[in-house]
């Protein structure tokens, strides 16, 4: 009990004395939890929304069969699945990505069969409102129900008219009432589905059949049954894959920045090691007289482990709180996926996860007790008697620093790299990047020491002489200094190569694929688009050189991951790098074949390469293709696979085109030559077609990947500060626990600016070191998130490329603010204060 | 003529913040090779006064004067500057800098005075060989007794070949054996380079082994033993 006093006076006594140190340890770890926490919170409401989404949208049907692209599937498939025994309803739909005007935003149109989606999805009826009163009635020709969102985002009122465009038709509705179970945010327009057949050319299709199973039916059996009478382009589906597809849209992205989120722990972690590591230091002739008056080894590991455990425990809790505040800002001005783009549309309400918050508030507390561990080991370790008689000065220059237990640490983070990713994410990419980072500091004494000790000026001034007297003499308290600077300068080099080699090879791969001087769309349109005439129409037009015409559809091969992207466009088969950015070498398909190209993201995604088979719901069937080779595409990160126009003509019979890259002929001016082209249009496309500049795209898309990279920007800029932080508060600790050596230096004649000197190199000195540890360690970690992380997160690759100039400048940049904060910390050491330091003698 | 002394208290007054007066007309002065102890009462300003006498506090009226040079004229630079070339310290807890070697701490005084290095530390390997440490230029605190780190630090005192050497209870973390074999070398390397030495101390032995021993009280200090 006493003894548990006296442990208690010891911890008040110097939070006490040092209250600004233990706020900023406190603070740091505060700020990692915070961000862990915001990043879960914001993931997990805009995965809940994006669920709610899919489910309004989807009604409540116990099972899906939907189309494997947008054209949809023969609607005589309705029969056949109704009649299959277990199948108590089922209810064809038409669902369509539609816009009340060229620039609105996308509105769900879906058109239903209102007796039976009554049966299936009663969650979808429109309720009827009017002059006759309010109720569920069956549609009418022309007559639309809106959601509360479509209404806003259109302006149409109930009673009122509004035009929707989809599929490259243009139709007008009356609205006849509401969709009150439409979940928040959702833009959702509801039609009877003949009447969307006819006004959005969609006769005979459908894109999906809701089913109800009959109680008591075999679910399994049915699905059996039902899987076995689907054609090739359509799939089943069932709420399991559709909130797994949901979640793997943007698992990756959500992945990595609850990783950034957990570096800015780690960096907290490294600043209550280095506040411990000081304070531990700096109170050895405390500890000694503690353990001389008969404290245990044991308690007094406690002490300090409570101290970490303690300062872990006030940062964990205002870390969930700030946290929590700081994901409802995101949400409120990033949006559910934090300026990723993945789920346009939703609107996240904040959903507070009691359980995650203990999750990350454990997280916090072990973060800071992992920070104690090696200080408090130091000083149960210590000789009480030497201890005392050292005053809390104990350095022997004559201990080796061990290289070991760091490379070892290297080594293990090196296998984690080559590792393959845990549930397609790259986990053991982070466990590398951290493994290299903690061996990195763990080698920081012996490299200190290594680089310092060449080190020889032919005229040492007698700061340079002090200052590399104590770097080489005490490079372990070197190494605390520098184990912040080395974190955040790491963690700042490697993100700075990943971010310049992916911009600069998006910029490149922009290049490749933008050629033309002109691009044309037609946004929305899957179904539909420009036939021959009218594309004959356009590369009619005066001033136009060559038009080549293109197509995206959306094709599902698997029914728990996301779409891939065919891209249909003319492709030189005999030279195809010439059409698209290869990379590796293609592959001669066999006699009669037919070739694709695969994307990156594809041949990791379905594990394909060169030379193998794949077959492609097409045209109502299924298609064998052969893989001739695989290019580079940063557009579409679930894949895509690129078709020769030709090819995918004969195999469908579409001729229909929804995009064109234009060639203007020389001296051509874009302005009238787009005016031109539009007005070549047919009537319903002009005002949808969207006309760009090649530069202007090309400037737009590099718009959207700084956009995307904004938040990591920012929570990169978080961990390098906390890590900065942290190197001031270790050289003012430092400082502080050195002033009776900067007392005795006073006393025997050193001058205040030549202890501002020797304050200034080592802090120079310090910085240097650490920058060059820090670019060595930054440049692997940078090789690790370009080689490993990109690749097993996104699936696709990129070519490193350095950005010197950048690193230069943070090089110098690092060592004057090093520099500076040194001197700044010091300015104590330059008072009165510091001669009185040794006066304790007197 | 008699030479100048190493050092001069004229009229010394100081008091402590609230005005208590700690000594008033305070006069002395020692002459080069002379050993001073000043001893008192904990609490009468005995501390005070060598800070005074370094120069590292004012006194409130009053001059003091090393070497003929008068402090109170001084900036704190010029201050610095004299200590470094005309004072040596010799403190009761040693202070040697555990991250520099033997001879690098005993160099310090030079180095920070822009000496070379390499004469610097030739000086100090003499002067390490001269108080028994010999041969042991290139070891670390770590490796010492609190004898020997005391020797270093007689060694750094006298390596600039000071003036004056001010001491504080040097033999005070020593045990009786250790602390005679210290006072011994410390009073015969201050006589052998002609320093006047003030020691402040508890100790009888310590003040029985000075040329004058004085005992400093809030009326000035008074002779107890010696001329």
């Amino acid at each position: 009990m006493a003894a548990s006093a006296a442990l208690r006076w010891m911890v008040w006594g110097e939070w006490r004395a040092h209250p600004a140190r233990v706020l900023v340890a406190a603070a740091a770890i505060a700020i990692g939890v915070a961000l862990g926490f915001a990043v879960y919170l914001v993931n997990r409401s805009a995965l809940d929304e994006f669920e709610r989404a899919v489910q309004t949208v989807s009604g409540a049907a116990d099972l899906q069969v939907r189309a494997a692209s947008a054209a949809g599937f023969d609607e005589t498939l309705y029969p056949t699945l109704a009649r299959i025994p277990g199948v108590r309803a089922a209810s064809p739909v038409v669902e369509l990505t539609a816009r009340a005007s060229p620039d609105g935003p996308p509105i769900t149109l879906l058109g239903l069969d209102v007796f039976r989606a009554a049966q299936v999805t009663p969650s979808l009826a429109g309720v009827r409102q009017g002059p006759a009163g309010a109720g569920t009635t069956p549609f009418d020709a022309g007559q639309v129900f809106l959601s509360a969102a479509a209404m806003q985002a259109s302006g149409a009122m109930v009673g009122g008219a509004i035009r929707l465009t989809a599929a490259g038709q243009a139709a007008s509705f009356r609205v006849a009432g509401t969709l009150p179970a439409a979940a928040e945010g959702q833009r959702i327009a509801v039609a009877d589905i003949a009447d969307a057949q006819w006004r959005f050319g969609q006769l005979g299709r459908l894109q999906r059949i809701d089913l109800k199973l009959a109680a008591g039916s075999d679910a399994r059996a049915v699905q059996d049954a039902v899987a076995a009478a689907l054609p090739p382009d359509a799939a089943i589906e069932t709420r399991q894959t559709q909130a797994t597809r949901g979640d793997s849209l943007s698992r990756a992205y959500r992945v990595n920045l609850e990783m950034l989120a957990m570096v800015a722990l780690l960096t907290g972690g490294f600043l209550v090691y280095s506040a411990q590591s000081l304070s531990v230091s700096r109170r050895e002739a405390q500890f000694a007289l503690l353990r001389v008056l008969g404290l245990s080894r044991r308690r007094l590991l406690g002490m300090i482990f409570a101290e970490g455990g303690l300062v872990g425990l006030i940062g964990g809790m205002a870390g969930v709180g700030l946290g929590l505040a700081l994901a409802g800002l995101a949400l409120r001005v990033l949006g559910g996926d934090l300026g990723g783009g993945y789920f346009q549309g939703a609107h996240a309400r904040l959903v507070f996860a009691p359980g995650a918050a203990a999750v990350f508030l454990g997280l916090g507390l072990l973060a800071s007790l992992a920070g104690a561990v090696v200080p408090a080991l130091h000083a149960a370790k210590a000789k009480p008697a030497v201890a005392l008689k050292s005053a809390g000065d104990g350095v022997d220059p004559r201990a080796r620093p061990p290289l070991k237990p760091g490379l070892a640490l290297l080594a293990a983070g090196g296998l984690a790299a080559l590792s393959p990713p845990v549930g397609g994410l790259p986990l053991l990419g982070y466990a590398a990047i951290a493994l290299i980072l903690a061996g990195g500091i763990a080698v920081m004494p012996w490299l200190a020491m290594a680089l310092l000790t060449p080190v020889r000026p032919r005229r040492p001034g007698p700061a340079a002489h002090l200052a590399l007297g104590r770097l080489r003499g005490a490079p372990g308290q070197a190494a605390v200094a520098l184990c912040g600077i080395v974190a955040s300068v790491s963690l700042m080099v490697a993100m700075s190569v990943m971010v310049a080699s992916f911009r600069g090879s998006v910029d490149e791969w922009l290049g490749q694929v933008l050629p033309a001087d002109l691009y044309m769309r037609l946004p929305d349109i899957q179904t539909g688009g420009l036939d021959l005439a009218a594309q004959a129409d356009l590369t009619a037009v005066e001033g136009v050189r060559r038009v080549t015409f293109r197509k995206m559809v959306g094709l599902r091969l698997a029914a728990d991951r996301p779409e891939v992207v065919l891209q249909v466009a003319s492709v030189d088969r005999a030279d195809p790098a010439r059409s698209m950015p290869l990379t590796g070498q293609t592959r001669a398909v066999p006699v009669g074949a037919t070739p694709v190209w695969i994307s990156e993201p594809m041949a990791r995604l379905y594990r394909l390469k060169p030379g193998d088979a794949l077959t492609l719901p097409l045209g109502g069937a299924a298609r064998p293709v052969a893989v001739a080779g695989v290019w580079r595409d940063y557009a579409h990160q679930f894949g895509a696979v690129a078709m020769d126009s030709a090819d995918y003509t004969r195999l469908t019979g579409d001729t229909l085109r929804t995009q064109a890259s234009v060639d203007l002929a020389p001296g051509a001016a874009p302005g009238p030559i787009i005016a031109a082209l539009r007005a070549a249009l047919p009537p319903g496309m002009r005002d949808q077609a969207d006309f760009t500049r090649s530069q202007a795209l090309r400037a737009y898309a590099l718009r959207v990947f700084d956009r995307s990279f904004a938040v990591t920007y920012a929570l990169e800029a978080i961990a390098i500060g906390v890590g900065l932080a942290g190197v001031a508060a270790t050289f003012s600790a430092q400082t502080f626990a050195r002033a009776r050596e900067f007392g005795m230096l006073r006393h025997i004649g050193a001058l205040r600016r030549q202890i501002v000197g020797l304050l200034a190199l080592e802090g120079a000195l310090l910085g240097a070191v650490g920058g060059v540890a820090g670019l060595g360690l930054g440049a692997v970690m940078g090789q690790i998130l370009i080689q490993v992380i990109n690749p097993q997160s996104f699936n696709w690759t990129m070519d490193t490329r350095w950005p010197v100039g950048l690193l230069t400048t943070l090089f110098c940049a690092l060592v004057a603010a090093s520099a500076g904060t040194a001197v700044l910390s010091g300015r104590s050491a330059l008072s009165a204060g510091a001669i009185r330091a040794v006066r304790e003698d007197w | 003529m008699s030479p100048a002394p190493a050092l001069s208290l004229t009229g010394l007054k100081k008091s402590v913040p609230g005005g208590r007066v700690l000594f008033e007309g305070l006069e002395f002065s020692a002459a080069p090779g002379e050993i001073v102890a000043i001893m008192g009462e904990s609490g009468v300003g005995k501390s005070t006064l060598l800070n005074l006498i370094a120069g590292l506090d004012l006194p409130d009226v009053g001059r003091i004067e090393i070497g003929g040079a008068a402090l109170g004229e001084m900036s704190d630079d010029a201050r610095t500057t004299l200590r470094r070339e005309k004072v040596g310290f010799v403190f009761q807890a040693f202070h040697i800098l555990p991250h520099l070697t033997l001879a690098q701490n005993v160099a310090l005084p030079l180095v920070l005075g822009r000496a070379a290095t390499a004469e610097a530390l030739k000086s100090a390997h003499d002067l390490l060989d001269a108080v028994g440490l010999g041969g042991r230029g290139g070891d670390y605190a770590a490796q010492l007794s609190g004898g020997e780190m005391q020797r270093v630090a007689i060694a750094r005192a006298l390596i600039h070949r000071p003036a004056l050497i001010l001491a504080d209870e040097p033999t005070g973390n020593l045990d009786p054996e250790t602390a005679a074999k210290v006072l011994d070398l410390f009073v015969e390397q201050a006589r052998t380079h002609r320093a006047a030495a003030v020691i402040v101390t508890h100790s009888e032995k310590v003040a029985a082994v000075a040329d004058r021993a004085l005992v400093l009280s809030p009326n000035g200090l008074s002779l107890r033993h010696g001329r």
